[in-house]
């Protein structure tokens, strides 16, 4: 499978990126490690007229503690993500969910900020920034804005990004010493999660229960009330609406959500010396 | 567009069309058909090569992104017609079956013990979790790259 002809870009400054974005519009897309973005367009499921490989950036590679705000640069690669030791410490989910998307060789080339601007709603990071309570930093013509996780992402593939607006930085809260769990379900080791659950201290979202990565609001407002974590994960799907289709049925996700949401509960809290309180 | 790109060890330069994926330019621009094209779709990992020292999937990685950087292909491996420690291992734990699957899982397996010498066995099935061999003969793949790392084979 190729990929529909376009015009190859290489920038070296997130202003040479935002020029020809601006040049471009809608015909342009940004191109970091490609492992979302190429297989759509081999798929034909994208036709970009010009590509802007932004991977060259390199002061878009880092992470940063910045008082009690992990600062990632959106071109760290999940290879680098994975074993880095102020992740490991202040943002352990993170590490984590960096170090079980696709495979190695995906590792190698794909993006933190890739993997959040591309917004799949099976995909793993984005649920564990969810669960964090990070923000997205945005560059765009007319400078730099911050939004929230909780409202970036708006549906499947979509996000409050502008066609003419770049992700540069990733800001998570420190959470050093909070339990965390991850758990999702797969077919094959390297597939998407066909349910997956974040956790960090009573946060929880979802991945792939909807359009986009949701917290478990009922869940978790049931942890603040006192409940158990049994009783709490029992109301993982509530207001969820996950897809049916042939490899699980709407009614199976949920309750992978629920049973997930349980071990990944309990591993949080069998992570934290004095359990979730 | 011109790219440049070093491929086991050797200068390249080739004016190739900017969607050109790195596969074809290694197969069908310079010839080195070692390299696999399997599922095409970033599953199986035939198409496993080393670019910049790390394992990549190469039918999801455009030639253009590789110009200025280093490839390494299952050709570039051996040295003055002697195998590599990887290669002399799956052939003596008879690390393969059909073979297709096999210079991706080399490319693999040379790319994790370049980050972790001496992997566990279990190490060793994670680190290979972009590679399917539809053979199913994973036993012996694993014991080759645990010959190769100089430890007990176990198995």
């Amino acid at each position: 499978m190729i990929p529909a002809a376009f015009t190859y870009r290489r920038v070296s400054t997130v202003e040479e990126a935002l020029a020809l974005l601006a040049e471009h519009g809608d015909d342009a897309k940004l191109l970091a490690g490609g492992h979302s973005l190429l297989p759509l367009m081999k798929l034909r499921l994208a036709a970009p007229e010009v590509l802007v490989d932004v991977a060259g950036i390199a002061d878009l590679r880092y992470v940063r503690l910045d008082g009690d705000t992990v600062r990632i640069g959106a071109l760290s690669r999940y290879h680098d993500l994975q074993q880095d030791e102020i992740l490991l410490e202040h943002a352990r989910l993170v590490a984590h969910a960096a170090g079980v998307v696709g495979d190695p060789q995906v590792r190698h080339r794909g993006t933190i900020g890739g993997s959040v601007a591309h917004a799949d709603p099976a995909a793993d990071v984005p649920a564990a920034l969810l669960a964090s309570d990070a923000a997205l930093v945005i560059a765009g013509p007319q400078g730099s804005r911050t939004v929230p996780a909780a409202e970036f992402f708006l549906g499947p593939f979509t996000t409050a990004l502008g066609p003419d607006e770049l992700l540069t930085e990733i800001q998570v809260p420190s959470k050093a010493g909070t339990g965390w769990g991850f758990e999702k379900f797969t077919r094959r080791a390297i597939d998407w999660a066909i349910v997956g659950v974040a956790a960090v201290g009573q946060s929880v979202a979802l991945i792939n229960m909807g359009g986009t990565p949701l917290r478990a609001k009922a869940t978790e407002a049931a942890l603040t009330n006192g409940a158990s974590i049994e009783d709490a994960a029992a109301q993982a799907a509530e207001d969820t609406t996950p897809v049916d289709e042939p490899h699980a049925t709407a009614a199976y996700r949920k309750h992978l959500a629920r049973v997930l949401t349980a071990r990944a509960l309990e591993q949080a809290a069998g992570r934290t010396p004095a359990g979730l309180s | 567009m011109m790219v440049h790109i070093e491929v086991n060890g050797r200068a390249t330069a080739e004016e190739v069309e900017d969607r050109t994926l790195l596969v074809h330019y290694v197969r069908d621009v310079l010839g080195l058909t070692g390299t696999n094209i399997g599922c095409d779709t970033t599953s199986c990992g035939a198409c496993t090569v080393l670019l910049d020292g790390e394992s990549v999937k190469s039918c999801t990685v455009l030639a253009a992104q590789a110009d200025g950087h280093s490839v390494t292909t299952v050709e570039g491996l051996g040295t003055n017609g002697e195998l590599h420690p990887v290669q002399r291992a799956f052939r003596e734990q008879h690390g393969l079956q059909c073979g297709f699957c096999t210079p991706g899982m080399i490319m693999a397996s040379v790319s994790l013990l370049s980050e972790n010498p001496k992997p566990t066995r279990d190490e060793v099935r994670a680190a290979l979790e972009g590679n399917l061999c539809r053979c199913t003969g994973y036993h012996n793949i694993v014991s080759a790259v645990m010959d190769a790392s100089g430890q007990e084979v176990q198995g």
